[in-house]
């Protein structure tokens, strides 16, 4: 039998415990946050054959969704101002940020539920550093892992099996980039309230199943959102999960270019924003009430 | 299913040396009792939680009617995909849907075996009077899985009174002889694949390709997909049998393979080699965890 | 008879370590190397050693869960590794860090279903829950789920759930960490009462020499997978020249103590620390100290395990 060595997290990498680097005065808070986000990035680097198990995931399912897009758009060229290219870009581009941009939720707030259920998170709500900033950190840390490690190998692939529309201008490709990182900022805002229901509720899983299907459907994860009908089309281009997968990748297959790139990301960085203050108003109402229980 | 809401009744249990499980019939039964023990007490354990249970069952139901909903939608804009009608579709969907849930509720557990091991839950199950396996796969059961196969077989009744098919005798038989199979071979791959972490604790997610991708594979017809990855299924890791080969039996399709129409009957064999390798695997990944023979 | 029979018992693992960036190295380790005893129904045997000595590889080969590498194992006339099933009705676990009970249900049920998985007859069953919840006072506790007891509680249930089946041999992994004073009283003389009583033959690991010396009349000492020492307790610190410690809180500050028997080694104040022999009673010495100084409090503290082993070396290798 072989024991694998090393294979859970250091239990420490979990914990927010910095009341130490925070004491020692030439920490600014920008260097914390970057030592944060780089310790996370080594964490998930650490489980490796879960990120093999994970990329060949994304790619079986890359194919058999490519071969049922290839289908309908053989029945409808054209559809939704796709052409049969794009579609299948569509696909394999939104497979390889599913992960990335925790579409179906995870990354911190698995950590977030096991120190609710240890009790931790009381304590950490008093820590000298910021809950919402130590949790934004590391969720950007493992984004940027799972960009390289599960994001390259399905875009690879796509490209080797299939004909795909990828952009040609490196200017596209920073834009897109940039429209990622502000993805998984709105991702994070979004999945941080689900996380704090905790505080009031006796545990968020089922809000969290709730959310990973309303999150897959109106993000276009399954189906790009124009292809939705009528209303229901109208409604899922205005709400915040369009800025998960849509956006970034109507912006790769240069579907918008110009001035739709800018209200694009406007759209992005309002809804992130939002997100991201609804959060602090949420953890405020969450210490108030932990302070009100005496823990 | 319903006779795991109620309390078992009280059984008088005979001496156990008169019980000691010899024959394999024996332990067939005393596997599927140590399953059905522990699958009520964690149906009772989650019934503790009652409104998240709810909140979990509906959430379940509504992930997996997405995947039909997303059919719904493509066929706003088409009539037939790869020359399949919606209906031909739901067909499709249903059979995999009920396939791969009855699956997962009976033995889906096992894919968890990795944190098992590494929690030390599987050393617990093996200090027991009871099959590891009908422990690990009844660890953590719950109702709230009972989703995907509502889902699916309501999907599968709708599609059959949609559907415009002569129902011969053959094809009348072929529905349940599927559904049987399709279930086997589904909980053969969940406890193949589930056999995998003996040795790589980490690759849980390696199952989902096989089991989430799999099923969603089989939703579609297998027209519109490469003939090699066709090929794939029906000789590689056998899904095809699971609906693909008798659906175009019961449906009166034409093979994009062309293989003989044997292969359209062929599903309980298909499903007797599953549970075959599944069973050496299980055998194989239990005997190196606790290092026989070496 | 001996109930439990090691002869030569191997057991060894492949371990994968990280070396450079994608190199891994595999390295065999001996958890257990050339182990052989025997133990006789009815006997208590504390089983000790530093973290990593072979502990817990042992335990598991001997309940059934790990194959030895080579070496003949009989526990209770049954070879674990090829009847694992018929093993584990005949033995009883308890692992202290790791509860087997049911945690979101009540106390009773975990019984209940121990009942069924292991096929107690009715009458018997009764008669077992009985006695557990009398001797270990859990009669309050049935219908309270698992989640709620404390650490102690959960302990008392998780020995009456080892006990229902009548189990010829009790393995015991740190039945007492983490229990206060009180709980961890209650636990050993439970355990006293069942090896006693009942001929229930025990086998506890543990890093409380309390434990054993309360329970056990015979202790193991392994390490690198082999039995450094096995014999009494007394032997134990006979071999390590192992001492106690007699905290003693005077009246007032003053010169250090002289009594016969013991020598002082610390002095804080008013609170001197006297060494004496782990083998010898407290008694003589607290009787001459009382006699001569005014006292506000003592107590006696147990040399830790890994100081008793650590001594024991260091004789070895001198003498």
């Amino acid at each position: 039998m072989e024991i694998p060595v090393g294979l859970g997290p250091e239990n420490g990498a979990h914990a927010p415990d910095t009341g130490q680097l925070s004491r020692d005065g030439r920490w600014d808070t920008g260097r914390l946050y970057l030592a944060i986000a780089k310790g996370a990035f080594r964490r998930y680097s650490t489980y490796r054959a879960a990120t093999v198990a994970g990329t060949v995931t994304n790619t079986v399912f890359g194919f058999i969704l490519a071969y049922t897009f290839l289908a309908l758009w053989q029945a409808r060229p054209g559809l939704g101002g796709y052409d049969t290219a794009q579609a299948v870009t569509y696909i394999w581009i939104s497979q390889s940020l599913l992960v990335t941009v925790a579409v179906w939720g995870g990354g911190f707030q698995d950590e977030v539920q096991d120190r609710f259920r240890t009790g931790d998170i009381a304590i950490d709500l008093y820590r000298p550093v910021d809950f919402q900033g130590w949790w934004l950190a590391t969720d950007l840390g493992r984004a940027a892992f799972h960009l390289v490690a599960r994001g390259l190998l399905p875009t690879l692939v796509g490209a080797l099996a299939f004909h795909l529309r990828l952009p040609t201008d490196p200017l596209v490709w920073a834009v897109f980039l940039l429209t990622v990182l502000i993805a998984v900022v709105a991702s994070f805002g979004l999945r941080f309230l689900v996380s704090l229901t905790g505080f009031w509720l006796h545990d968020s899983e089922g809000i969290r199943a709730v959310m990973l299907v309303v999150a897959m459907f109106f993000s276009g994860m399954l189906l790009p959102i124009g292809l939705f009908p009528g209303r229901l089309g109208e409604l899922a281009h205005v709400l915040p999960w369009a800025a998960l997968i849509q956006i970034p990748t109507d912006i790769l297959l240069e579907r918008r270019t110009g001035g739709a790139v800018l209200t694009g990301i406007a759209f992005q960085l309002v809804w992130a924003l939002v997100l991201l203050a609804a959060g602090r108003a949420a953890q405020l109402l969450a210490t108030r009430k932990v302070v009100v229980q005496g823990g | 299913m319903a006779e795991l809401l109620v309390p078992e009744p009280q059984v008088r249990g005979p001496e156990p040396q008169l019980l000691a499980p010899e024959t394999r019939m024996a332990r067939v039964r005393w596997a599927l009792r140590s399953w059905r023990l522990v699958a009520a007490m964690w149906t009772r354990a989650t019934m503790a939680y009652r409104a998240s249970f709810y909140l979990m069952f509906a959430a379940s139901i509504a992930a997996t009617s997405l995947d039909f909903v997303v059919l719904l939608l493509m066929f706003q804009h088409t009539d037939s995909l790869g020359g399949w009608s919606l209906p031909e579709l739901g067909f499709l969907y249903g059979t995999s849907g009920l396939c791969l849930g009855l699956a997962n509720l009976l033995v889906g557990s096992a894919d968890a075996l990795g944190d098992r091991i590494r929690t030390g839950t599987l050393d617990t199950m093996l200090i027991r009077p009871a099959p590891a396996l009908a422990q690990l796969c009844a660890e953590r059961f719950s109702l709230r899985r009972l989703g995907r196969p509502l889902q699916a077989a309501s999907v599968l009744a709708w599609s059959l009174t949609e559907l415009h098919v002569r129902w011969t005798a053959d094809r009348v038989l072929l529905v349940p002889v599927l559904l049987v199979c399709g279930t086997v071979i589904f909980g053969a791959v969940y406890i193949g694949g589930a056999t995998l972490q003996f040795w790589w604790g980490e690759v849980r997610e390696l199952q989902n390709s096989l089991t989430y991708g799999g099923a969603t594979l089989i939703h579609y017809p297998p027209t519109i997909f490469a003939k090699e990855l066709v090929a794939g299924v029906v000789f590689g890791i056998p899904l095809a049998f699971v609906n693909w080969l008798p659906s175009l039996r019961i449906l009166g399709k034409p093979d994009p393979l062309g293989l003989p129409t044997a292969f359209q009957y062929a599903s309980p064999i298909a499903a007797a080699l599953c549970v075959l390798a599944a069973a050496l695997a299980w055998r194989a990944g239990l005997r190196a965890y606790r290092g026989t023979g070496n | 008879m001996s109930l439990i029979e090691l002869q030569d018992i191997r057991r060894s693992f492949t371990i994968r370590t990280k070396a450079g960036r994608l190199r891994r190295e595999k390295r065999e380790v001996h958890a257990v190397d050339g182990l052989s005893f025997s133990i006789d129904a009815g006997e208590c045997v504390g089983y000790i050693g530093p973290n990593g000595a072979g502990k817990s590889t042992t335990i598991k080969m001997l309940t059934g869960i790990l194959v030895p590498s080579s070496g003949r194992l009989r526990v209770a006339g049954v070879d674990p590794a090829r009847e694992r099933v018929r093993l584990a009705r005949r033995i009883g676990v308890v692992f202290g860090q790791r509860t087997t009970l049911w945690w979101d249900l009540p106390l009773r049920d975990s019984y209940e279903l121990a009942r069924r998985i292991y096929r107690i007859p009715d009458a018997r069953y009764r008669a077992n829950l009985d006695r557990c919840i009398e001797l270990l006072d859990l009669g309050g506790l049935l219908d309270t789920p698992v989640r709620q007891l404390s650490l102690g509680q959960r302990m008392r249930g998780d020995l009456a759930a080892a006990l229902l089946h009548d189990p010829q041999v009790l393995y015991l992994d740190e039945p007492t960490i983490g229990l206060d004073v009180v709980s961890k009283a209650r636990v050993r003389e439970f355990l006293r009462e069942v090896n006693t009583r009942q001929g229930t033959t025990v086998l506890l690991t543990t890093h409380d020499l309390v434990d054993i010396e309360q329970l056990c009349g015979r202790v193991m000492v392994i390490d690198h997978g082999r039995v450094v020492y096995d014999g009494s307790l007394d032997g134990l610190h006979a071999a390590g020249q192992s001492e106690r410690t007699l905290v003693v809180d005077l009246a007032e500050a003053g010169p250090a103590i002289e009594v016969a028997g013991a020598r002082v080694v610390k002095v804080e104040g008013p609170r001197q620390w006297l060494a004496f022999p782990a083998q010898q009673s407290a008694a003589p010495i607290v009787a001459a100290v009382a006699a001569r100084y005014p006292l506000a409090d003592l107590s006696v503290r147990e040399p830790a395990i890994e100081d008793v082993i650590a001594r024991m070396y260091a004789e070895v290798a001198i003498g």
